[in-house]
C-alpha cells in the first residue's frame, strides 16, 4: 500500500548534506554569471550597452534638448533651406549640417562619458584613514576633523573629508548629490545633458555650448534673412510669414535660447581663460574675501592661453571606475549582499569598527538634519546666470528641476531663480544616499558625540586640535 | 624578519595578508598625479627605504609624462577637436598608454623586487589614483608570532 503513493519518500540522508551543499550554489551562480563592475557600481548612475554607455540617474531634460535641435534644425533645413538655397548660396544647408552634427556629437558625448567619477575608497583604505586621523588618541571623544589642509603651490588649500565615499577629496573634487559620486575637477551638474560635467568631458560640453551658440546664431540669422527676402519681393512681412510658418518657431526657439547660450559661453570662457569651474567661481573658493593671503587660484598658469590649453587640449585622463571590468569571485557575492542591504562596498573584516563609523555618520545625520532647516542661503552668486547643485542636498529636495542645473533657459523660466532656489549650502556632504535603516540598526557606543555641534556652516572649519 | 617566496604565486598562495599600507598623493603642485616618497613605518623592516623611494619617483615619473602639457598633447587634443571627439573611439590616448607602461613597470617590480620580500603593490589606476596600496604578507608557516606582532602594533597605532 505504500508503494502506491504519488510521493517519494524524503531520504534524511540527502536532507543533512543539503545544508553543506547550499553555500555553495550561490557562488557557483555568481561564478557562472560572472559579474562587470558597473552592476555593483555605488553611485546613482545608469548603464547601457554592458557598461559601455554611463548616464546620470535622471536624465533630466536631455530628450528635451536633443528634440528641440533636432526640430530645429529639421525645420531649418526643410522650410528655409530651399528658399536661401535658391536666392543666395548652397553653402548655408552644407554649414548648418555640419554644425548640426558636431553640436549633435557633442552633447552625446558629454552625456555619455564619465565626468570623471571617483570610485570610493575600499574599506581597507577608509580604516587607514580613520587610524590615521584618531592617531592623537582616542581618549578625548573628539569628532574626526572633516578637513585637512595641505599647501598647492604655496597656497593653503582644505580638503574635505567626504562621508559617502569615505576618503579626503582631491582638490577641485565635489560630491554631487544627484548622482552620489565625487566627481574630479567638479564643475556643476546639467540637467540640460543629463550628466556631470567635470575632468574628463568639460571639453566635450564646451564645444556643445559653443557650436550650439554658432548653430542657433546662425539659423537665426538665415532665418531672419529668409523672411526679410521674402518681403521685399513685393509682399508685405504678415504675408511672407504665412509663407512659412516654420520660420516663426524657429525664430521663437533660436531667440530664446541664444540669449541664455551666447551667456553661457561667454561665462565658460571665462571660466576656461582663468582655469575655474563653475563650482569654485560660484563658491568663491579664490577670491579675496577672506583676506589678502588666500586670494589667487593655485591651479591656474597665470596666462590666458596655457590656461586655455590646458583645460581644453590637455591630455585625455582615462575612466576610473573600470565599468566593464570583470569583478572576481569572492567581491562579487559581497557586494552582491551589500547592494541588497543598499549599503556601499562594506565587507564583514572589521565589524565592530564599522559599527563605530556607522554610529557616527547616523549621529552626524541626525545634526544634519536639524541644522539644515535652520539655515538660511546664502546671497546670490557673484555670476549670473547659473546656479548649481553640487554636494549635500538631501534626497527629497535634490529634484531635477531646471532650477537645479545650468540655466540654458530656454523660455520660460526666469533667469534670477535658480540662483536662488538652490544657493543652499552647498558644503555639505551627501549622507543622504545610503539607507538609513541599516544605519540606525547598529550598536550605538556612546551618545556625548551629540553634544557636539557637527554640522558645517560655510566658513567653518575643523583644524584638529595639536 | 625577511620571509623569502620565490614568485607571486607562491606569494599568494602561502602567504597570509597581514596589513595593508597607503600611499597618499601629493598635491603640493596642483592636481597632477604624484605621490608621497615619505617611506611608511610598517615598511621600515621589510625593505630598504631606497628602493621603495626609487619606485615611486620612478612612477611619479611615468604619471607626469602622462599628464604632461605639450606639443603632443596640444595635437592630439586639436586632433580630436577637429574630428569631433570620434577619433578617441579608434585611437588610444597617450594617457592610455603611459598607463600601460606603468602597468608593466609595477608588475616587474612586483617580481624582482616585493614579492621576494613578502610585499605587493596595487597599481594605483585600481583604486582611483588615490593611493599607492601596498600589502603585507606574512608567511602561514611563521604566522603565529609574526601576524601576532602585527596585530600588536596595528593596535598601539590606534
Amino acid at each position: 500500500m505504500m508503494k502506491n503513493c504519488e510521493y517519494q519518500q524524503i531520504d534524511p540522508r540527502a536532507l543533512s548534506v543539503s545544508p553543506a551543499s547550499a553555500p555553495q550554489s550561490p557562488a557557483e551562480t555568481t561564478a557562472q554569471r560572472s559579474r562587470r563592475k558597473w552592476e555593483v557600481f555605488p553611485g546613482r548612475n545608469r548603464f547601457f550597452c554592458d557598461g559601455r554607455i554611463i548616464l546620470a540617474s535622471q536624465s533630466g531634460v536631455l530628450p528635451l534638448t536633443l528634440g528641440l535641435i533636432v526640430v530645429t534644425c529639421g525645420l531649418f533645413f526643410a522650410f528655409d533651406c530651399p528658399f536661401l538655397v535658391e536666392h543666395l548660396t548652397a553653402f548655408i544647408p552644407v554649414i548648418a549640417a555640419v554644425l548640426f552634427v558636431f553640436v549633435v556629437i557633442s552633447l552625446l558625448r558629454t552625456s555619455f562619458t564619465d565626468p570623471g567619477i571617483l570610485p570610493r575608497a575600499t574599506p581597507d583604505e577608509a580604516a587607514d584613514i580613520e587610524k590615521q586621523i584618531d592617531t592623537s588618541g582616542s581618549s578625548t571623544y573628539r569628532p574626526p576633523p572633516r578637513t585637512k589642509e595641505i599647501l598647492i603651490n604655496q597656497q593653503v588649500v582644505k580638503l574635505k573629508y567626504c562621508f559617502t565615499c569615505k576618503m579626503f577629496r582631491p582638490p577641485r573634487t565635489s560630491h554631487c548629490s544627484l548622482c552620489d559620486n565625487c566627481v574630479e575637477r567638479f564643475d556643476h551638474h546639467c540637467p540640460w545633458v543629463g550628466n556631470c560635467v567635470g575632468k574628463r568631458n568639460y571639453r566635450f560640453f564646451y564645444s556643445f555650448i559653443i557650436s550650439l551658440s554658432f548653430l542657433t546664431s546662425f539659423i537665426f540669422g538665415c532665418v531672419i534673412t529668409h523672411i526679410t527676402l521674402r518681403s521685399q519681393a513685393g509682399k508685405s512681412l504678415v504675408q511672407a510669414v504665412q509663407e512659412s510658418p516654420a520660420s516663426v518657431v524657429e525664430l521663437v526657439i533660436c531667440f530664446f535660447s541664444i540669449w541664455s547660450i551666447l551667456g553661457l559661453s561667454g561665462f565658460h570662457t571665462y571660466l576656461v581663460a582663468s582655469n575655474l569651474t563653475t563650482n569654485e567661481d560660484i563658491k568663491g573658493s579664490w577670491s579675496s574675501k577672506r583676506g589678502a593671503e588666500e586670494s589667487g587660484n593655485p591651479h591656474s598658469y597665470n596666462s590666458i592661453i596655457t590656461n586655455c590649453c590646458a583645460t581644453l587640449c590637455g591630455p585625455m585622463p582615462p575612466s576610473l571606475i573600470d565599468r566593464r571590468g570583470v569583478l572576481p569571485p569572492d567581491e562579487a557575492i559581497s557586494a552582491a549582499s551589500a547592494s541588497e542591504i543598499e549599503l556601499p562596498l562594506f565587507t564583514a573584516k572589521n565589524d565592530a569598527h564599522m559599527c563605530t563609523q556607522s554610529t557616527k555618520d547616523v549621529l552626524e545625520r541626525m545634526v544634519h538634519s536639524s541644522d539644515f532647516h535652520g539655515l538660511c542661503p546664502p546671497g546670490t552668486p557673484k555670476t549670473t546666470p547659473l546656479g548649481l547643485d553640487d554636494s549635500g542636498t538631501p534626497a527629497p529636495s535634490a529634484e531635477p528641476s531646471p532650477s537645479a542645473g545650468c540655466s540654458q533657459q530656454r523660455g520660460r523660466q526666469s533667469v534670477a531663480a535658480p540662483c536662488l532656489a538652490l544657493s543652499r549650502s552647498s558644503k555639505r556632504d551627501s549622507m543622504h544616499s545610503i539607507n538609513p535603516a541599516f544605519r540606525l540598526a547598529s550598536p550605538s557606543p556612546s551618545l556625548s558625540r551629540t553634544s557636539f555641534i557637527l554640522g558645517e556652516a560655510p566658513d567653518i572649519s575643523f583644524i584638529p586640535l595639536p | 624578519m625577511a620571509t623569502e617566496f620565490h614568485n607571486l604565486q607562491e606569494l599568494r598562495h602561502s602567504a597570509s595578508l597581514a596589513n595593508k599600507v597607503f600611499v597618499q598623493r601629493d598635491y603640493s603642485e596642483g592636481t597632477t598625479c604624484k605621490f608621497q616618497t615619505k617611506f611608511p613605518s610598517e615598511l621600515e623592516s621589510r625593505i630598504e627605504r631606497t628602493l621603495f623611494e626609487d619606485t615611486v619617483k620612478t612612477l611619479n615619473n611615468y604619471y607626469a609624462e602622462a599628464e604632461k602639457i605639450g606639443g603632443q598633447s596640444y595635437l592630439e587634443g586639436c586632433l580630436a577637436c577637429a574630428t569631433a571627439y570620434l577619433i578617441f573611439l579608434c585611437m588610444e590616448t597617450r594617457y592610455e598608454k603611459v598607463l600601460k607602461k606603468i602597468a608593466k613597470y609595477i608588475q616587474e617590480q612586483n617580481e624582482k623586487v616585493y614579492a621576494p620580500r613578502g610585499l605587493l603593490i596595487t597599481d594605483p589606476i585600481e583604486r582611483g589614483m588615490r593611493v599607492i596600496e601596498i600589502s603585507i604578507y606574512e608567511d602561514r608557516g611563521s604566522s603565529g608570532s609574526s601576524s601576532g606582532s602585527s596585530s600588536v602594533s596595528g593596535s598601539t597605532a590606534r
